[in-house]
């Protein structure tokens, strides 16, 4: 049989040849349950590395944009000192532009740890210069120099220095995740096998009849592999849904929430969820089939 | 049709079958004898390539066993009706359903197989339960269906082995009248069995050749019978 045959009888059926396997069992049940729940999982999976993607991209794209100058200087000469940074800044080639924070930004800054009513007046706290860059980027280490001989006061940070690890922790996560579905897939693959082998063992006496009968091998594998192959549709089906639901129902993304509420689907990635049943009924057509394969192949 | 050339089969050690020829003409009816052990079943599985002789060679069909795949087996299967003692069905399943079974798995399922299905039922006298499930049947009933199983595919040769084991003598004797209709329709037949007395009651009815297994060999049986 052609495997262009071979896919088409997989969905279009065959009303009496899937009645030669015996409907229930608990195999039935365990393949059910067991793609439900890989399917549930997958989705908590999928979403993980979907966010982790988002964020890697949101620190990547905002912070590559920005760097901060800051400025520690006596407080006689802090205004004389933001004034040439500034200066330095306007001039060099790559910079979008640059500003001041004003004490009611750095307070606010600073509020997280220090409470709102903090008298930042009477502290020496550094000036902080934000710096927009341009699309082409500015020489940071040449800046570093021409700071060095004209705003001795000021150091540079462009984030790189903790922007870099970030990123790699949140393409680290996503990989995570990736790995998380590889190895549900697997697993899935596994839990689907036994079930076929199990119902291949319990349904001896159907597959001896059938043999006896006349029954190409084809025949009697796919009876087992539709049977296989749509249960686990139908259960993966199920667990998206339900995980879906359950990630729907997270609260929503929100500034002090942080990453954890960021969890879930935007836009095309709810799209992605609609292969979750679809590979879960590829993974069960080929574990099946490979199960039924080598048990009618060690009969005689 | 089917040729069993100076064949011996052997199992967990010992030599079960030896030296072991025989031609099946078409629309020949043989019996096969033997006591209990002796093989007969073995013979039967040799006959229909469930199983392949240690030594000489089987040709079902012109074709020999070892050269055929299982695809082969599978298609010699369907020329082959096979009824066995402890006949297996599929419980889940209609009378109906079972005994069309052999048409479903070849794709020869149309309408026209199906009003030949009923009037197959009504010939072994099943044509009221068409709709019970195998365990709802007597042992002479399921032996029937077995039978009409077999039948269904039209096919040359029909294997029985010990068909009416588990019957008593008026089930058996509609059994056999069932075989011998199927041998003047053309269909060559071979029936294992120990039952001497379905022998005797046989020659009434067919010219048979009656074979006996003694000796892990096959001989032609004599008058005694």
């Amino acid at each position: 049989m052609s495997q262009r045959r071979k896919l088409s009888s997989l969905f279009v059926g065959d009303a009496q040849a899937d009645r030669v396997v015996p409907p229930t069992g608990y195999t039935a049940r365990l393949t059910l349950f067991a793609s439900g729940a890989m399917a549930f999982l997958t989705v908590f999976a999928l979403a993980l590395s979907l966010a982790s993607g988002r964020l890697a991209a949101r620190w990547g794209d905002e912070l590559a944009q920005s760097s901060t100058l800051r400025i520690s200087a006596p407080a006689e000469q802090m205004d004389a000192q933001t004034e040439a940074a500034l200066s330095v800044l306007e001039s060099t080639p790559g910079i979008a532009s640059a500003r001041a924070l004003s004490d009611a930004e750095q307070r606010g800054l600073l509020a997280p740890w220090f409470g709102p009513d903090l008298p930042i007046d009477s502290l020496p706290i550094p000036q902080l210069i934000e710096i927009v860059e341009t699309e082409t980027g500015y020489d940071a280490d040449g800046l570093r120099l021409r700071l060095q001989a004209e705003v001795p006061a000021a150091v540079l940070d462009d984030h790189t220095r903790w922007r870099r690890p970030l990123e790699r922790a949140a393409a680290r996560l996503r990989l995570l995740g990736w790995v998380s579905i590889g190895l549900i897939g697997a697993a899935t693959a596994a839990m689907i096998t036994l079930a076929a082998n199990a119902a291949l063992a319990a349904n001896a006496q159907v597959v001896s009849v059938l043999r006896l009968i006349g029954a190409q091998d084809q025949y009697i594998a796919m009876a087992f592999v539709r049977r296989f192959t749509l249960r686990a549709f139908t259960g993966a089906l199920a667990g998206t849904v339900l995980g879906a639901a359950a990630i729907f129902l997270l609260p929503s993304a929100q500034q002090d929430g942080g990453f954890l509420t960021g969890l879930g689907f935007e836009g095309l990635g709810w799209a992605a969820l609609v292969l979750i049943p679809i590979l879960a009924a590829v993974v069960a057509y080929f574990a099946t089939g490979a199960a039924a394969r080598k048990t009618l192949s060690e009969l005689t | 049709m089917i040729e069993l050339d100076n064949i011996a089969y052997s199992y967990g050690g010992g030599e079960l079958l030896s030296e072991v020829s025989l031609k099946l003409a078409p629309g020949s009816f043989h019996f096969l004898t033997g006591p209990s052990g002796s093989g007969k079943t073995t013979f039967l599985k040799l006959c229909y390539g469930a199983l392949t002789p240690t030594a000489g060679q089987v040709k079902l069909f012109g074709k020999d066993v070892r050269e055929m795949d299982r695809d082969d087996h599978a298609f010699t299967r369907r020329q082959i009706g096979v009824v066995h003692q402890d006949c297996q069905f599929l419980d889940h399943l209609p009378l109906r359903e079972n005994v069309s079974l052999p048409l479903t798995v070849s794709a020869r399922d149309s309408l026209e197989q199906h009003s030949n299905l009923k009037e197959l039922l009504t010939w072994v006298g099943l044509g009221h339960r068409a709709n019970a499930l195998p365990p709802e049947l007597s042992g002479g009933e399921r032996q029937r269906a077995a039978l009409a199983r077999a039948v269904i595919m039209s096919p040359d040769v029909v294997l029985a082995d010990e068909p009416t084991g588990n019957v008593d003598w008026e089930m058996s004797q509609r059994l056999l009248q069932l075989l011998v209709e199927l041998n003047k329709m053309g269909k060559t037949i071979l029936i294992a069995t120990h039952d001497l007395n379905l022998i005797r009651s046989a020659k009434h009815h067919v010219q048979a050749r009656v074979l006996r297994i003694s000796g892990r060999k096959l001989q032609l049986a004599g008058a005694d019978l």
